[in-house]
């Protein structure tokens, strides 16, 4: 078996992280991994392999089965087959990571992006009343909203509704 | 890009129709996009599962078992609420914190299978079920090591509510602490699930105060459900034998060292909703056995009964 060098390896991985970084979120299809965040590294090991990483967005969530196999056949139809896709647990995903042009394509498309996510400082305080955040309606730019649910049809999206328009829309929650 | 021939399990659009059909972009020719629900082979490819210095592999397992099943039990507890909650938004919500703790625990079970594969129910040679589910499905009541608080019926709403914020609170209070674990899944697993109990506690708590302070039956609900449940509270914070040694090895938290924080956030939300603090006796367990040590009640055997038939009809099924 020949290794395959350094060179090879760094042109490789522009290649491998061109394509994965196209690859869409099966839930949020108009963000991209990497736009999501969970993308968090690709590498070519010594005999031209690729190892993918991803992030869960929560512990449970369902579609990492789908986003790894849409990033090992996106490869694959680039002319990289046979590439592995690990998890990866630390650091924990936060809503932080979204890039600004994930922020856009989330408003583009109905959705409201996150504030920041709360800073941890001691022990996570209790919150008996609604989160307060300074959401505008994705739809017409009312910043009359109201929280209808912190959960919503998939785990990293609370529910509100516009009170000018009157149309519900999701929140990606700050995490 | 649509040449691809799959057999299709639904009518497929025809092409020829220009109108085409609401399906077509939901087949579009990628058979994977059909495939949710299917696995990683292994939930924790990638992570660092060497066992930390200093802890005996099977405590490390049994302890992950103790926090995994707390978290699947309640889960499967959660999840009976779906398509039967008081509106839309609580069915959802219900049936998110339920999918959360059944993150967790897939990656704790699969941790205490890495720990100590001993551990793990036999199966037929060539069964394709992954050690997680081996262990989830096909171990008896005896052998789960979850308080007895996730077993015991959903009963009404407001019992689920007082459950779920004795649950969620003290869970929150003991992943905090663990998310220092020298062991790098339980560390990651804790730094993960605290996030998400935040929004379970938060959720809880609303409800708690909604309740309490809604109409003269939602008070009265609400009241009666904290009898029921305060009783089973204090189990949480009993130290198990193996609790003890996992927490001087760096790689857990003793339970009892989370008691008294525990008891002012529930003490901040019983002042805030009106409620006193209620005095019930705590269960007994039978000869100083309790949910820790595999002593279950009734209700275990027949959320498991349900749980775990259809897994077991089949050793050798794909999913
Ligand atoms: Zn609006």
């Amino acid at each position: 078996m020949s290794t395959t060098t350094a060179v090879d390896r760094a042109a490789l991985q522009d290649k491998a992280f061109a394509v994965a970084r196209t690859v869409t979120d099966p839930e949020m299809p108009m963000l991209t991994l990497e736009d999501l965040g969970v993308l968090r590294a690709v590498e070519v090991d010594e005999r031209g392999h690729v190892i993918v990483s991803i992030t869960p967005t929560y512990t449970g969530c369902p579609a990492m089965a789908t986003m790894r196999d849409d990033l090992v056949r996106s490869l694959q139809d680039a002319g990289l087959p046979g590439a592995t896709v690990r998890v990866s647990l630390t650091p924990a995903w936060s809503s932080d990571w979204i890039t600004e042009r994930g922020r856009r394509s989330l408003a583009e498309h109905g959705l409201s992006a996150p504030g920041r996510a709360p800073a941890r400082n001691g022990p996570v305080a209790l919150s008996l009343m609604p989160t307060r955040r300074e959401i505008a309606c994705p739809r017409c730019g009312s910043a009359h909203t109201e929280l209808t649910s912190e959960f919503g049809p998939t785990a990293c999206k609370a529910l509100y509704r516009c009170t000018s328009c009157l149309e519900p829309f999701e929140h990606v929650k700050e995490i | 890009m649509t040449d691809h021939v799959e057999p299709a399990s639904h009518p497929a659009p025809d092409p020829s129709d220009a109108h085409g059909s609401v399906y077509d972009g939901l087949l579009g020719g990628d058979p994977s996009h059909w495939a949710f629900g299917t696995d990683f082979e292994d939930p924790l490819a990638g992570v660092d599962t060497t066992i930390p210095e200093g802890v005996d592999a099977r405590d490390l397992a049994t302890y992950c078992l103790m926090l995994a099943d707390d978290a699947l039990i309640a889960s499967q507890r959660l999840s009976q609420w779906t398509s039967r909650a008081p509106d839309l938004e609580e069915d959802i919500a219900l049936a998110n914190i339920a999918l959360d703790l059944l993150g967790q625990a897939r990656l704790l079970l699969a941790r205490a299978a890495a720990a100590d594969p001993t551990l793990v129910p036999a199966l037929p040679e060539g069964s394709p079920v992954p050690p997680e589910d081996a262990l989830a499905f096909f171990r008896e009541s005896g052998e789960f090591r979850n308080v007895r608080l996730v077993e015991t019926d959903n009963g009404d709403f407001a019992v689920t509510i007082v459950k779920l914020l004795v649950l969620a609170t003290a869970r929150l209070a003991l992943l905090e602490r663990l998310a220092s674990s020298s062991d790098h899944v339980l560390a990651a697993v804790a730094a993960k699930g605290v996030k998400e109990l935040t929004y379970h506690r938060d959720y809880a708590g609303r409800w708690f105060l909604t309740l309490a302070r809604g109409t003269e039956e939602s008070r009265r609900r609400l009241e009666a459900a904290l009898a029921v449940v305060w009783p089973l509270q204090a189990e949480l914070f009993a130290t198990h034998e193996v609790e003890r040694r996992v927490a001087a090895a760096g790689v857990g938290v003793d339970p009892a060292t989370t008691a008294d924080d525990v008891a002012v956030v529930l003490a901040q939300v019983f002042a805030v909703s009106g409620v006193e603090q209620p005095t019930q006796a705590a269960l007994a367990g039978v000869q100083g056995r309790q949910g820790r040590d595999g002593l279950h009640t009734e209700a275990l055997s027949l959320l498991l009964a349900e749980m775990q038939v259809v897994a077991r009809a089949h050793p050798m099924g794909r999913w």
